[in-house]
């Protein structure tokens, strides 16, 4: 296949950035998409280029650190990660738009990486357990009815890896602090703090700098792990309940 | 505790979904009260004269009515400023734009926000023309609004303004309704059809029942 890819090319958070162009020829349509992108930095290393610089860990699907935002969409043409999208959905002579996240809260660091740490600080607020370390409980202790274990697995499946800020039209953080949200207060381990765990990441999610929600449904539709938009429903429910509930 | 909510976004767009769904209330309210056109002007006319004793003899004359005007200004005014604040916020939330874009939304979601101005016009100028009379068409006539309906129907530029208006106040119903839902916290998987078809229902008998006040007028049906 030969390919012809525009990519964001950025040197520092300061510095401008413009998309440039590249041709890449031989690029085999079992590829994945990062694999694609190696064969292009071998090939400006070789040239003395800068490599472009682009987020990548497990290569599995499993760990979120990969994002791009590839010809528009969030992860790319197919609904799963990046690294996991493969050159086969791809026609031999196609241009190729490569980006990165776009958020405020997302800043650009070099090329295509860019600062997610607002999702960090938005769980060190709340998505966690107040738990006694040590050795691991009785795991049939604390009984979780069927369904709410479908719920906060359907939710724990997300990988924070920022596709639903990147596809939000208003850059809003809402289906990843939902999912976290969700996946602890259904659960009876996270029901200590299930109001104020709520209230806690709305906030610092609100203090990062996301947008709102508009109920587009773009996050969804980009979301590799399948988080459905309700769970936007379900904290805003939960969300109200704890307005009630907590008095500060 | 009341500024706590409406500092966060969840809570501006709770008041924002909450007065939406008093709008629409009143929306239905006020199209039934209309269809009594196509009775004649007597039946009309006494429709007005009762909104000013409504809730009579407990309430004063026009009581009912002023208390009706200021929840819905209530509701329009805190439906704006939310609408405003948070569209401000979404937007410095994305400072630089995708290079390559595609529509993906459908066109009422997309239209929310230009379609509320147009809106908000609208209302501005319904209230001139046929509350107070200011701009209206030939000479307005206090106490007998089937001639001031037909007399504003009567003029193109009329029937422009407010069918224009009514099909982006169906639209603007149509992701309304299911949005205010969700940030309600009441959709889920299982009622998300009955939210959609009940979201569609009301933009569709909304606005065409509107619709056919100027069309009865252009037709002659009211006249």
């Amino acid at each position: 296949m030969k390919l012809t890819l525009r990519v964001w090319r950025q040197k520092n958070p300061d510095a401008p950035g413009a998309m440039a162009t590249y041709e890449l020829d031989g690029v085999s349509q079992d590829m994945s998409f990062l694999e694609m992108l190696d064969v292009l930095n071998e090939e400006l290393i070789v040239k003395g280029d800068e490599p472009v610089a682009f987020d990548h860990d497990c290569r599995e699907g499993i760990c979120g650190a990969c994002s791009l935002v590839i010809n528009g969409d969030a992860h790319g043409p197919e609904r799963t990660t990046t690294c996991q999208l493969h050159m086969r959905s791809f026609q031999d002579g196609d241009t190729i738009d490569i980006e990165p996240w776009r958020a405020s809260a997302f800043p650009v660091i070099k090329d295509l990486v860019v600062d997610r740490s607002a999702f960090d600080r938005v769980i060190q607020a709340g998505g966690y357990i107040t738990a006694p370390t040590g050795a691991a409980p009785e795991a049939h202790a604390t009984p979780v009815p069927k369904a709410d274990a479908d719920f906060a697995f359907e939710h724990a499946e997300c990988i924070g890896c920022g596709a639903c800020v990147a596809a939000c039209p208003n850059g809003a953080a809402m289906l990843f602090t939902s999912a976290k949200v969700n996946h602890l207060n259904v659960l009876p381990q996270g029901s200590p703090e299930r109001e104020t765990r709520v209230l806690d990441m709305v906030a610092q999610m609100d203090a990062e700098g996301f947008g709102g929600c508009t109920l587009t449904g773009e996050c969804a539709t980009a979301c590799p792990k399948g988080i459905p938009l309700f769970s936007i429903t379900a904290m805003n429910k939960e969300w109200l309940r704890a307005t009630r509930k907590v008095k500060r | 505790m009341a500024l706590n909510f409406w500092q966060s976004t969840l809570g501006k767009k709770i008041v924002m979904g909450a007065t939406g769904l008093i709008m629409i209330g009143y929306l239905c309210a006020h199209l039934l009260g209309n269809m009594k056109i196509f009775f004649g002007p007597g039946e009309f006319n006494a429709y007005g004269h009762w909104l000013r004793v409504m809730g009579a003899p407990v309430l004063h004359h026009e009581w009912g009515l002023w208390i009706a005007r200021i929840v819905l200004l209530a509701a329009v005014v805190l439906h704006a400023v939310s609408a405003y604040q948070l569209s401000r916020r979404d937007i410095k939330a994305r400072p630089q734009k995708y290079v390559h874009t595609k529509p993906r939304m459908s066109y009422a979601t997309r239209t929310m926000r230009w379609g509320g101005v147009i809106l908000g016009l609208f209302i501005v100028w319904h209230v001139l023309d046929l509350t107070t009379g200011t701009t209206h068409s030939g000479g307005f006539q206090e106490g007998h609004p089937y001639q001031n309906v037909v007399d504003t129907f009567s003029t193109w530029y009329g029937n422009v303004i407010y069918i224009v208006a009514m099909l982006a106040m169906g639209m603007h119903v149509r992701h309304g309704f299911w949005s205010a839902a969700q940030t309600l916290g009441a959709g889920n998987h299982t009622r998300d059809r009955a939210l959609k078809a009940i979201a569609n229902a009301l933009a569709i008998v909304l606005t065409a029942g509107f619709i056919s006040i100027p069309v009865g007028v252009m037709t002659g049906v009211v006249s």
